[in-house]
């Protein structure tokens, strides 16, 4: 018959209170071990672009650049950016998810650093950012992509690429915590990135828009962060070309932070 | 490792003034719905105490407002003495509370699960992992630490749950609907579990659509509906308030059930409760003669009776002597 033990009933005092970074650390490990148990969560994050690296490299290639080889060169550091902007939106059902199980009850009811949840989300993004860029780039060097700016460069590219994801992140983070339908999370998100993933110049050089098109594509911040991308890989990045890249990033993080919090916070 | 000894703690607590839980006024919109509409509350220390409820009455958001997991709109409550809104963080480092749905990670193990937790606590690898097969052990889940959660029965998940509520002793603990959808061996043991923790000095606020369970745990019951609350006292007191006695009777043949009610509800004033699976009524009769009286009065009208009996009325028929209402009972409640 089940007697809880003393164990139980021992009082237990709550230890001092944690450091803001010890919680967040927390969260984090708690990402990754759901790696460890949910690998296949990789999946979903790799087949979209590489379906859309294969397809566009092979029936598009020739016809844009000539050659599939030289297209690749051009497409490839955009995918890049494509896939860390079509992760977040993963990470904004994940969330939306654990808001509907209740999981979040329990953290908001705990005594701990009120951001720390979300930094464990974003350990969990950059991880997923950072596997799935290195698979994409090892397809990419496998069909024949090469880096002119070699290792230095792809280090580079990846460490913008994680500070698109960051910013991109947060985006979804709010939506999560606004809408408690995971799919219509990933459907509104979808809706929303296409046209602005499509409307850039990551497949194509802008060059042959429509003038009104030409002008989105060129502020569009996706085409800035390919831009940079595309310099960094190849070794002929400017300073300014890095600076507009991280602008919507660091906008979306100054301006989507507080509005996390209070979400988090008010219910 | 900064755990105090045992008993002396456990008095102490359930010997100070500060009442755990004392709530004015709280009131909580949805748009136009008031889920919480003005509810006053004092729990003792170290009590158990029951928010007994249909769907939809407001239990869940009353508990959420004391666990500041939502901000009223009116109103003020403090909690082990600390104000909802001054010291909310004050409030959560007494408290846990255990949601109506399982608040756990169910793609990590259980012991992962209780380690990540006791971690944000602040306790030490070891600590916590030490603290999480503490607490294993205490809920019989030894066995099933290392599985991971999606594969818990939902008896063993209720258990986990509640255990992740006592990584660090709170002064109140929150349990939402804790044995909604157990089967009655799962509900037993956790009741046990319950109990176990009141003895020990832990004050409990549960909340729950079973008039059997508030009967069977605490020792004081508020009854809310619409938000309000409609009765509050010991299970007793509430017994009491609603009528001496209640005359239970089955009829011998279903057929005659309606006929029936509108004799005993002729008879003796009062509203007929039936009970259609087991063709029983039950209804308030004030005194042993009218109880008399009314039985004549079925055998004239040739209904032939099974069974009947005279007892102090049930909390189901407290519930809907003060409701108007039928509460639930079934398990199926969601
Ligand atoms: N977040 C919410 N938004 C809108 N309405 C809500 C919300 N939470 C609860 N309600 C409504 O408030 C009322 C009380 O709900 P609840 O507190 O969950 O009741 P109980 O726990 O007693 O079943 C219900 O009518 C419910 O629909
Ligand atoms: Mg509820």
């Amino acid at each position: 018959m089940t007697e809880i033990t003393p164990a139980t009933l021992r009082h237990i005092e709550r230890p001092p209170r944690p450091s803001a970074l010890s919680n967040a650390l927390t969260f984090g490990w708690r990402a990754v071990l759901k790696f460890r148990h949910v690998p296949e969560q990789l999946f979903d994050l790799i087949m979209t672009p590489l379906m859309f690296t294969l397809l566009f490299t092979f029936v598009f290639g020739g016809a844009l650049a000539g050659s599939t080889r030289d297209y690749l060169q051009f497409f490839l550091p955009g995918i890049l950016v494509q896939t860390v902007a079509f992760n977040a939106v993963y990470s904004g059902m994940g969330l939306s998810t654990d808001l509907r199980k209740g999981l979040f009850d329990r953290f908001r009811s705990l005594p701990i650093w009120p951001l720390s949840p979300f930094a464990g989300l974003i350990v969990g993004d950059m991880l997923r950012h950072l596997i799935a860029g290195a698979i994409i780039l090892g397809i990419g060097l496998i069909l024949g992509y090469r880096p002119e700016a070699g290792l230095p460069g792809v280090v580079a590219a990846f460490l913008l690429l994680l500070a698109i994801g960051f910013g991109i992140g947060w985006v979804f983070i709010v939506l999560g915590l606004l809408i408690r339908t995971p799919t219509t999370v990933m459907t509104l998100g979808f809706t929303v990135l296409f046209p602005v993933v499509f409307a850039s110049n990551i497949m194509v050089q802008p060059e042959t828009m429509p003038d009104w098109l030409r002008a989105f594509v060129d502020v569009n911040p996706i085409s800035l962060m390919t831009t940079a991308m595309r310099g960094l890989m190849a070794g002929t990045s400017t300073p300014g070309q890095i600076a507009l890249a991280l602008l919507a990033p660091a906008l979306l993080t100054a301006i989507l932070v507080p509005v996390t919090l209070c979400l988090y916070r008010r219910a | 490792m900064p755990e105090a000894g045992s008993n002396t703690v456990a008095s102490k607590i359930r010997n100070d003034k500060i009442p755990a839980i004392r709530a004015r006024g709280l009131v909580k919109h949805y748009g136009n719905l008031q889920a919480v509409a003005g509810i006053d509350l004092d729990v003792s220390r170290g009590t158990i105490f029951a928010i007994l409820g249909p769907n939809g009455a407001g239990k869940t958001t009353l508990m959420r407002l004391l666990a500041t997991l939502t901000r009223p709109d009116a109103g003020a409550a403090a909690v082990m003495g600390y104000d909802l809104r001054a010291e909310p963080n004050k409030v959560r480092a007494s408290i846990a509370m255990t949601g109506q749905f399982a608040s756990l990670d169910e793609d990590l193990t259980g012991r992962e699960n209780l380690v990540f937790l006791a971690r944000l606590w602040g306790f030490g690898r070891q600590a916590a992992r030490q603290r999480a097969d503490e607490l294993f052990a205490a809920f019989e889940l030894t066995e099933a630490r290392h599985r991971q959660v999606k594969d818990y029965s939902g008896g063993m998940r209720r258990r986990l749950d509640i255990a992740a509520s006592l990584i660090v002793t709170p002064g109140v603990l929150f349990l939402d609907e804790p044995t909604t959808g157990l089967d009655p061996s799962a509900r037993q043991r956790v009741w046990r579990m319950i109990r176990q923790l009141a003895q020990s000095g832990v004050t409990v606020l549960l909340t729950t659509q079973y008039l059997e369970e508030a009967d069977q745990l605490a020792e004081r019951i508020a009854v809310i509906d619409h938000g309000r609350k409609i009765a509050e006292g010991t299970s007793r007191e509430l017994k009491a308030a609603t009528g001496s006695g209640f005359l239970h009777v089955t009829v011998a043949d279903p057929a005659t059930l309606d006929r029936a009610a509108g004799v005993l509800e002729a008879q003796l004033a009062a509203p007929v409760q039936r009970n259609p699976e087991g063709a029983r009524l039950s209804v308030m009769a004030r005194t042993p003669e009218a109880a008399n009286a009314a039985l004549t009065a079925l055998v004239s009208a040739g209904i032939a009776l099974e069974d009947f009996a005279m007892g102090s009325p049930s909390l189901e028929e407290v519930f809907f002597a003060l409701t108007g209402g039928v509460a639930t009972q079934s398990e199926d409640a969601s």
